[in-house]
């Protein structure tokens, strides 16, 4: 607007101020692809931003991820970058794992707590060089990570906007990308990062994935973002690439064993309920836990949750006689006292097992392991059909394929 | 002071600051047979009561002028004597009317009011004095810790409930009607005296932002009725020697318990790994290792400075910073070449308290400014004869003046280096105005702003509560909910400050409390 413009009347004034509510969710960078794709017009909102449950196939969708390609859009992924002399020293305050051991090019699963030693997220850390990082989660938390920054030289800049990111994920990952011309991809063991050009810019990819099978995630400026979608789709043509939804890759990630913020834990910020957060230890994530590393945020209360053993709380996989999924299931010990609640259920395709994960209240899950039954709902024709079916406790993860480490990966 | 040799002591404990709650620590666990070694970054021990030349000739006896709330716990336990054969005396004045003076412990007897007016205000004092008698059991020990209440604690608690309905469930119901009223309306409900009113609600306000209409004003005045001065709550004096006595006899206390005071030794980090306390570093590179450091100094030093951040929580951080702490008194000192005369005061009332407050409407009209980041332009101020008490502070037949002012907010908006001399002139006016002829016999006048007392003393914010004294920041909220037991997250390391519970004030309890606390052995 120059001087020039007639000012805006105080209607037209009202209506550009809320023109948001025009596109009430976010679009990605990769939208103008998604929605072309889009045989279902199946959208969720994640974090804001609209995203694909499916795009024509859960099933199929589902077999891209294990025996192809499958392209998913990660760009809504909450994405810090953390810079400055201290950053290290900030991030192994701030995170349970010791960020000293991670090198640069290197990724790490990690998670983060309040003082209390609740949870507030868990994500990957890329270290991207000495002195810069990236940090990826399901939740929002710039003031957390702005005030965890006072008396640290550091740098915090969220670029979940700017940064545009794709998952590249089957066994003919590889080859895909071999084929788009990022030689040297396959030398990349898992969670290792390497940094090749796309057009006048650069792609970070990193060998990372929410899979549990032989993947990529690449991470580029949200200006180049449709250019390199159309790199790896030309690419990946005779290599059966396809573009997935949220559902397939959710199918996956639980054979994977993987937790997902406020779908299998509530985060300390998100609970409302005194009683509903949840220490590490209590969502399987106790082997994040650095007792030996400098000071931490949780420490003390993690430590002393241990020593006076008051963790209430364990996350186990359970494999579930039978083939009806068992989402939301009760958990019962004895088939008549209330021991846990399942949070992710599947019939595992891979695995060709009944699958979940469960939070247990201990000592269901630590002493009593036996015995453990769920109540499964199949709501059927409008009429609900109650089966009581023993739960076995099982290792996460369900699935674990050679591929997934296997470096070189196979050439397809 | 002893001569030191780092290489073959080994101290129980550190106490950093020489302050009067640095040295009631030190001295407490001194005698218990530690060996406790103070660290005072000044060059002398007394922290805000450290003296200093303002003028030449002139001393000032640091930012307190009296002793209102001095424990007898304290100077029994510690040996500290520090006692006066003259009780003060409080003057209010307008600058016109005839004084109200109160005699005794806060109005047993009093000048310039009617009979019944008298009575009313001993009514209300009665009152008051008895209900702050129920918190003032909790000031003498750490405050109650949430999620682990003690026995000694369900007895504090059975005590204070006792005591709530000793008097029968009438004086009960009052006390939780007024515990949060403002002191306003409590005045109003039983004085009809505009400088009656005027000095509860300057005694409520005096240190705190708050104006006497605001909300739970009447805690403050609870604070100071919790002080007692020979046995008798609510008085003030001078001890023999004056003000520059006090010092010195905590440092003698410190002393005969065997503790080592080392001046001009600025700390510059609190050892600390993985949560455990283990010594400091000096400003000097200089390490010396103790199992217990004792922080007696303000909260945000001891954690936003000393110690690492790494090695506190972010929440435990964030709850620090966001502590209210900017005062709102300025301290002025004036060289006199002569002993003032205040309007209508008799010569001996020039030795006690003088409080220059018209009405309680000039202390809330004083306090609107603060809102905003202003200072009163027609202050309410405390103002002691300290050369009366003391022969030494003035060359002989001259005198000094000290004052507190209020409001002076830290953070003024136009800021302190333009405004001083501006606000300065208007104390001066208002000076004059109540003892004309005090202009021409000023030699020198020196005033601290808040800012000033920051940078001199080394308190964030200028406080001398080490911390707003309000609803909000007492008991197990002070400082913070994690550090209110004196014990702080960082196991081995203790706070022991005004910004500890019970607060601010000349009592001792916040450095004996966390020294007793320590020695309790409770959890670290």
């Amino acid at each position: 607007m120059n001087a020039m413009t007639p000012p805006l009347n105080a209607t037209d004034g009202r209506r550009a101020a809320r023109s948001h509510i025009e596109t009430p969710r976010l679009e990605t960078p990769f939208h103008a692809r998604l929605i072309a794709l889009s045989e279902t017009n199946d959208w969720y909102s994640w974090s804001g931003y609209k995203a694909p449950h499916k795009l024509f196939d859960e099933e199929l969708e589902y077999f891209a991820i294990r025996s192809t390609a499958a392209l998913f859009d990660i760009s809504p992924m909450v994405k810090y970058r953390i810079s400055g002399p201290d950053a290290e020293r900030y991030l192994n305050r701030l995170t349970l794992r010791d960020v000293r051991k991670l090198g640069i090019n290197r990724v790490h699963y990690t998670a983060w707590c309040d003082d209390h030693g609740h949870v507030l997220d868990d994500g990957t850390l890329f270290r991207l060089g000495e002195d810069t990082f990236r940090l990826c989660c399901q939740e929002r938390h710039l003031p957390w990570l702005l005030d965890s920054a006072f008396g640290f030289s550091v740098d915090i800049h969220e670029e979940t906007e700017e940064i545009a990111g794709l998952a590249l994920q089957g066994p003919t990952s590889c080859a895909t990308l071999l084929a788009a011309g990022f030689s040297g991809v396959e030398r990349l063991k898992p969670f290792d990062i390497a940094s090749f050009p796309h057009e006048a810019g650069t792609v970070t990819i990193s060998r990372t994935g929410f899979t549990s099978d032989l993947g990529y995630e690449l991470f580029v400026s949200r200006a180049l973002a449709l250019s390199l979608w159309d790199r790896l789709w030309q690419a990946g043509k005779l290599h059966g690439i396809r573009a997935i939804g949220y559902a397939a890759l959710n199918t996956a990630r639980i054979e994977a064993g993987f937790i997902v913020a406020n779908t299998d834990f509530i985060t300390a910020e998100a609970a409302l309920r005194a009683d509903r957060v949840r220490m590490p230890d209590e969502i399987g994530l106790d082997w994040l836990v650095d007792p030996e590393k400098p000071n931490f945020n949780g420490r003390k209360a993690i430590l002393e949750a241990r020593r006076n053993q008051t963790l209430k709380h364990i996350l186990v996989g359970l494999e579930i006689e039978g083939n009806i999924p068992a989402e939301h299931a009760i958990v019962y010990h004895g088939k008549k006292r209330e021991a846990g609640l399942v949070t992710a259920a599947i019939w595992s395709p891979t695995a060709k097992r009944n699958i979940a994960i469960a939070t247990l209240d201990r000592p269901y899950g630590v002493k009593f392991n036996d015995d453990l039954w769920v109540e499964i709902y199949a709501l059927r024709e409008l009429r609900y059909q109650k089966m009581m079916k023993r739960a076995r406790i099982v290792p996460r993860p369900f699935v674990k394929l050679a591929r997934r480490t296997l470096t070189p990966p196979g050439t397809f | 002071m002893t001569s030191f040799d780092s290489a073959s002591k080994a101290y129980d404990a550190i106490v950093i600051g020489a302050g009067h709650n640095g040295l009631a620590a030190a001295a407490k666990l001194g005698a218990s047979g530690r060996k406790v070694l103070v660290l005072e970054a000044a060059n002398e021990p007394g922290g805000a009561m450290r003296g200093r030349e303002f003028a030449p000739g002139f001393r000032s006896a640091g930012l307190a002028h009296l002793i209102n709330r001095l424990d007898p716990d304290v100077t029994r336990d510690l040996g500290i004597r520090l006692t006066s054969s003259t009780a003060m005396p409080t003057s209010v004045l307008d600058g016109d009317k005839q004084p109200v003076v109160l005699h005794g412990a806060y109005g047993d007897s009093i000048d310039g009011v009617s009979a019944d007016e008298a009575a009313a205000f001993i009514r209300m004092r009665d009152k008051l004095i008895f209900q702050a008698g129920i918190l003032k059991r909790f000031l003498r020990r750490a405050s109650p810790q949430l999620g682990a209440i003690g026995m000694a604690d369900l007895a504090t608690f059975a005590s204070a409930g006792f005591g709530l309905i000793r008097k029968g469930r009438g004086e009960g119901r009052d006390f939780l009607r007024m515990m949060l009223m403002n002191v306003a309306d409590v005045a109003d409900e039983y004085l009809e005296h505009d400088r009656l009113k005027a000095l509860v609600a300057f005694d409520a306000t005096l240190g705190i932002h708050l104006g006497p209409r605001s909300p739970t004003s009447l805690l403050g005045l609870y604070y100071r009725l919790t002080g007692e001065v020979a046995g008798r709550a609510g008085g003030q004096f001078i001890p023999e020697g004056g003000m520059s006595a006090v010092a010195p006899a905590f440092i003698k206390a410190a002393e005969k318990a065997g503790v080592i005071i080392r001046c001009g030794t600025s700390v510059g980090r609190i050892v600390a790994d993985r949560g455990r306390a283990s010594g400091v570093i000096l400003a000097d590179g200089q390490e010396i290792a103790a199992p217990v450091i004792v922080a007696a100094v303000h909260p945000q030093t001891a954690f936003l400075q000393l110690v690492d951040p790494a090695e506190s929580g972010t929440g435990f951080t964030r709850s620090l910073r966001n502590l209210r702490t900017a005062g709102n008194v300025a301290k002025l000192d004036v060289a006199l070449d002569r002993i003032p005369s205040f309007l209508n005061l008799r010569p001996s009332d020039h030795a006690g308290r003088i409080v220059l407050a018209r009405s309680m409407e000039q202390v809330e009209r004083a306090f609107n400014p603060a809102k905003y980041g202003e200072f009163s332009t027609d202050p309410v101020m405390e103002i002691v004869l300290p050369s009366l008490a003391d022969a030494s502070l003035a060359p002989s037949g001259a005198c000094t003046l000290s004052a507190l002012v209020q409001y002076a907010p830290h953070k003024l908006k136009m800021g302190w280096e333009a405004s001083k001399p501006l606000f300065l002139k208007i104390i001066l006016d208002t000076l004059e105005r109540h003892a004309p002829g005090i202009s021409k016999s000023i030699v020198a006048a020196h005033l601290s702003t808040p800012a000033d007392i920051e940078a001199d003393y080394n308190l964030p914010g200028g406080h001398w509560h080490h911390g707003e004294l309000q609803a909000d920041q007492l008991l197990i909220n002070r400082p913070t909910g994690a550090a209110s037991g004196y014990t702080t997250p960082i196991e081995g390391l203790y706070l022991a400050s005004a910004g500890a519970h019970p607060g601010g004030g000349i009592s001792g309890l916040p450095g004996w409390n966390a020294a007793r606390h320590i020695l309790s052995g409770a959890r670290p």
